[in-house]
């Protein structure tokens, strides 16, 4: 069965933040405001330049039981607190296992379990490494584990692309329910990679903002003073459902994850193209997969992430894109709450992105006391009410793009 | 000295609801550990390395795959821990 008018939606959210242990507390202290940047506290922190991090709002060890927690490497807890919140919020759909699948993401994987795991072999030697060492490294862990509590047998993905991973997750599980291989899908992603390693690691590459005396200040999307993006943890699920499967059983729907668009930018492994072209054909991409009129696109969630080089080429893409009607479109950057989540980012944002749509209010960005200039599309600065604007049925944009070139658009509009 | 067999059932019981989650009193000797107290078969290896480390015995992997209760183990351990 191959049916491409397969509409899909969105009827289960499930997040763990910085901001928020689930995703309506996350949606709150979005609309709210609220940084989740902290100072890093750990002894580790004082040997690197940059001591802060957006660290989960609620540790997953309270979510996941003890026996099941010895097992999990800490991004895979995430991805199952937030599989199984946006599970129950969907109402537990009752789904044959064989049309069950299951997309869940990770930029980076098991890293936390990878240095511990390396240290037990040094110290201790093989014997004392966990039997569990490889299932919690492994990057496609949490989607093991989550295939695994819900029965998915229509198949267990995870897509890699960096920071781009979770979007592209979303992509894939749209597309698994469109060209007829399942009716259900668990999407998303996940990290957890505020390590001493991967803190060095991305200040080797400059990468980091450096503003350890005002952590709440330092993640500042499309601010003339940003200096560097700041890295979050935690994760983002969502269910996507055949539209038929969802109204067979009478499922509440937030929206309509209408299509994806994709694109590799072939420029540099890590700094953006400064035309943006990868980013526009993404968009454009999107918006064609996914059968919407620019005209209909009222607000984008922006990868944005607070570098110098990213944030002013994504707005001058989306304006591109969209073309005559950008001007009227709100761009939010999340991002300047919640950090850097990686391959947890797109997944989290498109959380933001559907709730935006739900409640037609584009959440704000937080920190910009110097808006950059000529951007070309309205950055919201608090909370922006969407109403009268763009043609109907209205659209909304997660924007992720990863190092290595890879450029991802998720399309969402009303149910 | 010799442990007896209750203290080998009692230190086991620790390790299994340590590990595995499974309540002390329901590890009694006749249990299979995959079966009847649905222990997988990596925390079955994380059982024996602990075992090995509290009784002070060798558990080889080849052994392991024949200890199926756990009144197999409080045997294996009881004759290890005298020959040794």
């Amino acid at each position: 069965m191959r049916n491409d008018a397969t509409r899909v939606v969105i009827t289960g959210l499930g997040a763990t933040t910085p901001v928020g242990g689930d995703a309506p507390s996350t949606w709150q202290a979005m609309l709210a405001g609220r940084s989740g940047v902290q100072a890093l506290t750990d002894d580790w922190a004082m040997r690197l330049p940059c001591q802060i991090a957006a660290k989960a709002a609620v540790e997953p060890t309270n979510v996941v039981d003890r026996v099941q927690a010895r097992k999990l490497d800490r991004c895979e807890m995430f991805a199952i607190a937030a599989a199984r919140e946006a599970w129950a919020d969907a109402g537990s759909p009752d789904v044959d296992a064989l049309r069950m699948g299951v997309v869940v993401a990770s930029g980076i994987g098991g890293i936390g379990s990878v240095l511990a795991a390396y240290d037990t072999l040094k110290e201790k030697g093989w014997q004392r490494l966990s039997p569990f060492t490889v299932p919690q490294l492994m990057p496609n862990g949490s989607a093991g584990w989550i295939g695994l509590e819900f029965g998915a047998r229509a198949g267990v993905h995870t897509p890699v692309s960096a920071c781009a991973s979770g979007a592209e997750a979303i992509g894939y599980g749209i597309d698994m329910i469109k060209s007829g291989r399942a009716d259900v899908v668990l999407a998303g992603g996940t990290e957890a990679a505020i390590m001493e390693l991967n803190v060095g690691a991305f200040a080797a590459m400059r990468a980091l903002s450096l503003r350890n005396e005002e952590p709440e200040r330092a993640s500042r999307p499309f601010d003339k003073g940003r200096d560097g993006f700041v890295l979050g943890e935690g994760a983002g699920i969502v269910v996507l459902e055949s539209e038929e499967h969802a109204a067979s059983r009478g499922a509440r729907v937030y929206a309509v994850a209408a299509g994806a668009g994709y694109s590799g930018d072939a420029h540099h492994i890590a700094q953006p193209d400064p035309d943006g072209a990868g980013a526009v054909l993404a968009i454009r991409r999107a918006l064609d997969n996914a059968r919407v009129t620019a005209t209909q696109v009222t607000h984008v969630n922006a990868h944005a992430t607070s570098t110098p080089a990213g944030d002013v080429v994504e707005a001058h893409a989306i304006a591109e894109a969209l073309g005559d009607v950008a001007a009227s479109v709100v761009v939010s950057a999340t991002k300047s709450m919640t950090g850097h989540l990686l391959g947890g980012a797109g997944a989290v944002e498109s959380v933001a992105a559907i709730m935006a749509l739900h409640d037609k209010t584009a959440p704000p960005t937080i920190n910009i006391d110097d808006l950059e200039d000529d951007l070309g599309v309205e950055i919201a600065v608090k909370p922006t009410d969407l109403h009268a604007r763009g043609t109907e049925p209205m659209a909304v944009i997660n924007n992720s793009f990863g190092f290595g070139g890879h450029n991802v658009a998720v399309v969402f509009t009303v149910a | 000295m010799a442990m007896t067999q209750e203290e080998i059932l009692a230190g086991l019981s620790e390790i299994i609801d340590e590990i595995a989650g499974v309540p002390a009193d329901e590890v009694t000797p006749e249990k299979t550990f995959v079966d009847d107290l649905d222990i997988d078969s990596l925390s079955m290896v994380e059982i024996a390395v602990a075992a090995q480390d509290k009784f002070g015995v060798e558990i080889p992997d080849d052994q392991l795959k024949d200890l199926k209760t756990v009144q197999d183990v409080i045997d294996y351990v009881g004759r290890s821990s005298v020959s040794a």
